[in-house]
């Protein structure tokens, strides 16, 4: 890997191993099938954007363990999910039907995040409390920050994970919303999905340090850096950080290791910054066989439930896609709506 | 804000300095002791989180009061505010909002220099997707201050640092509410309209009380909102009168009063016996220091009585 980039495998070593949060194997199956679903997802609409269907993807693929292995680990339905651009599997972990992620791929009438007004999975969708306001990266820490102070106002025990990438993690918001958040015990998990590229800037141009969880120091919280493509490891740091927040011990850092298995977007691509034999290491650190074998080994996956599996995730994205090149577009009747409050914005009661 | 903060518990404030200090302009006074340090919270020296948190705070169901200590320390909140808070409605196709008031201390004359004297407004005002509410007296500072905090959007409330202390007014203790996006006439007058807003309202009722000694009668409306900007007021003035002179101390290239003019031009033109005319800051960087610098910045009554007097004679 990069100059300078934690080295994986001592990330495996009992020293990082936290608490005593474990994964147990349905919970691990029930994360492969999302996982495989997710990647399904992922797949087909890289390829609609090659047949001109998609304006815009930013893929998953690499990164879905650590995602998904965040979900588990807190508490859907009330904890809240501050997302960014490359969290397709949280959003899928979340529950959110295959029809409604393909309607904002396509910007279709319908679609719940936004209205089709933002790139997909962009808005909000408060029903799952998934909440994802701009593409300015770094901004939504601070929001998120505030999003926990309220929780903690009201005292509802409700823990809000903010996913950021290792590039938005050199932004001063960044900065200030986890200064803040130490310094007020809230009750927020910052979640770096690092995979050592800002589109085409290499981690040792973000940061001089060796990685980004080792600045948790100085704001007075506690950062770990674990490998996001080891589902394991992700939700039980994600776990215990929730716990201690929900306790009302205040934030925790993680840092998640993951691999960025395709360009940055759909519009970049990566074979001027990366070349192909790195391409090839990041195939070896894919989550999906990694969690495959892992299940396979202890018995919980065989051949045939893994063809299910798949078979299922196919038929979704099928029906999804079809779903999605019929429904029509937005009207152009709704354009001027939600600028403001209807009324004019009269004050409420 | 403390009427406010009692009536609702979902209002606290947040700021530099605006606990034990209780704000370097006393804003807050006496909240830390009465309401907690829970409810208001000194913030740390960085506006961009100051602003950023207080919309996720607001998102998430809470009425938060964000102060700038001063609006020239406003622009690190310029993303959170423009590129942020104000496409939230509409970026989540009325998914989510947000109820939040951006307090800022602005404007000059107080020996602020280049940093602590200058006039934002325009910039927010060009925003959809806010609003921008500009007292000018003690009375409607208290109206307009309690419709921002109820208000589901985000508002800009900007109050201009000399009136903290040159203006003195009634302030009645009862309850009551001023609507935004409404103008006021703060004086008839049938031959000239003088539209202004901030400190400059001040200014133009002491031109308009010379200039009745003269016999030319003034008319002086108060926008109080900048945006939304009521246009009607503006416009039932000035087709009455026939002329129109708009006042700001903001500098003048592309600022309110251009969107003023251009309104009146668009829709009174025809009721017009004059050039609409702007009187604004002369368009130099910032305010400078020194009292002959920062004199020459500022506009007095007696610039204003002067292009009133210009604007008669056309």
């Amino acid at each position: 890997m990069g100059d300078g980039n934690p080295d994986i495998a001592t990330l495996k070593s009992p020293a990082n191993k936290v608490g005593a949060i474990r994964l147990d194997a349905p919970r691990m199956l029930a994360m492969y099938t999302q996982m495989v679903r997710s990647r399904t997802l992922d797949e087909r609409v890289w390829l609609l954007n090659r047949q001109g269907k998609v304006a815009l993807m930013s893929s998953a693929q690499g990164h879905e363990a650590a995602q998904i292995a965040t979900v588990h680990a807190l508490r859907p339905g009330q904890d809240w999910f501050y997302t960014y651009y490359r969290d397709l599997a949280v959003v899928v972990a979340l529950g959110v039907p295959f029809k409604e992620i393909m309607l904002g791929y396509m910007a279709k009438a319908g679609e719940p995040f936004s209205g089709a007004r933002q790139f997909p999975c962009h808005g909000a969708y408060p029903k799952y409390h998934i909440v994802n306001p701009s593409n300015v990266v770094g901004t939504r820490i601070p929001q998120a920050v505030g999003a926990a102070l309220a929780a903690k106002m009201r005292r509802e025990g409700t823990v809000v994970i903010v996913y950021f990438g290792d590039g938005a993690a050199s932004t001063g918001d960044c900065h200030e919303g986890m200064n803040f958040a130490a310094i007020h015990k809230l009750p927020v998990v910052f979640f770096c999905e690092n995979n050592r590229y800002a589109i085409s800037v290499p981690l040792s141009k973000q940061i001089a340090v060796s990685n980004v969880a080792a600045r948790a120091e100085g704001y007075g919280m506690p950062g770990l850096t674990v490998d996001g493509t080891d589902v394991a490891a992700a939700y039980e740091a994600t776990a215990e950080a929730a716990a201690k927040a929900r306790a009302g011990h205040g934030p925790t850092l993680i840092e998640a290791m993951v691999e960025r298995a395709l360009p940055h977007t759909s519009d970049d691509d990566d074979r001027k910054y990366r070349s192909r034999e790195e391409m090839e290491e990041v195939k070896r650190r894919d989550p999906l066989p990694i969690l495959k074998r892992q299940l396979e080994a202890i018995g919980v996956l065989n051949v045939e439930l893994d063809a299910r599996i798949c078979e299922a995730a196919k038929r979704e994205v099928d029906e999804a896609t079809e779903f999605g090149e019929a429904a029509p577009y937005p009207t152009t009747e709704g354009f001027y709506d939600h600028v403001y409050a209807p009324q004019g914005g009269a004050p409420s009661p | 804000m403390r009427e406010e903060m009692e009536r609702d518990e979902r209002v606290f404030v947040m700021g530099e300095d605006i606990g034990t200090r209780g704000g370097v302009f006393l804003a807050t006074d006496g909240f830390l002791q009465k309401f907690g340090a829970e409810r208001v919270i000194d913030t740390p020296l960085a506006e961009s989180s100051i602003a950023g948190i207080a919309l996720g705070a607001a998102t998430s169901g809470m009425r938060p009061i964000a102060e700038m200590e001063f609006a020239d320390f406003i622009w690190p909140v310029f993303n959170q505010i423009v590129g942020e808070a104000a496409r939230v409605r509409y970026g989540t196709n009325g998914g989510l909002h947000v109820p939040l008031v951006l307090r800022a201390p602005y404007g000059g004359g107080v020996r602020g220099g280049l940093y602590h004297s200058q006039s934002v407004e325009s910039f927010f005002a060009h925003v959809p997707g806010l609003k921008v509410v500009v007292p000018a007296t003690p009375y409607d500072a208290k109206g307009l201050l309690k419709s921002a905090i109820r208000d589901d959007d985000p508002v800009v409330f900007l109050e201009h640092k000399r009136t903290y202390r040159l203006v003195r007014g009634e302030v009645p203790d009862e309850e009551y509410t001023l609507p935004i996006g409404v103008a006021d006439v703060k004086l008839e007058g049938s031959d000239i309209s003088v539209i202004t807003y901030g400190l400059m309202l001040h200014h133009c009722i002491e031109a308009a009380r010379e200039l009745a000694k003269e016999g030319i009668s003034v008319e002086v409306v108060d926008l109080r909102t900048l945006r939304p900007l009521d246009e009607a007021t503006v416009l039932v003035s000035v087709r009455k009168t026939g002329k129109a002179l708009v006042v700001h101390e903001d500098t003048r290239a592309v600022g309110i009063g251009a969107e003023v003019a251009a309104t009146i031009a668009e829709k009174a033109f025809d009721r017009l016996d004059g050039p609409v005319t702007r009187l604004a800051g002369p368009d130099v960087p910032a305010m400078p220091f020194s009292p002959p610098l920062e004199e020459m910045f500022m506009l007095d009554s007696k610039n204003i009585a002067d292009a009133v007097r210009t604007l008669a004679r056309y």
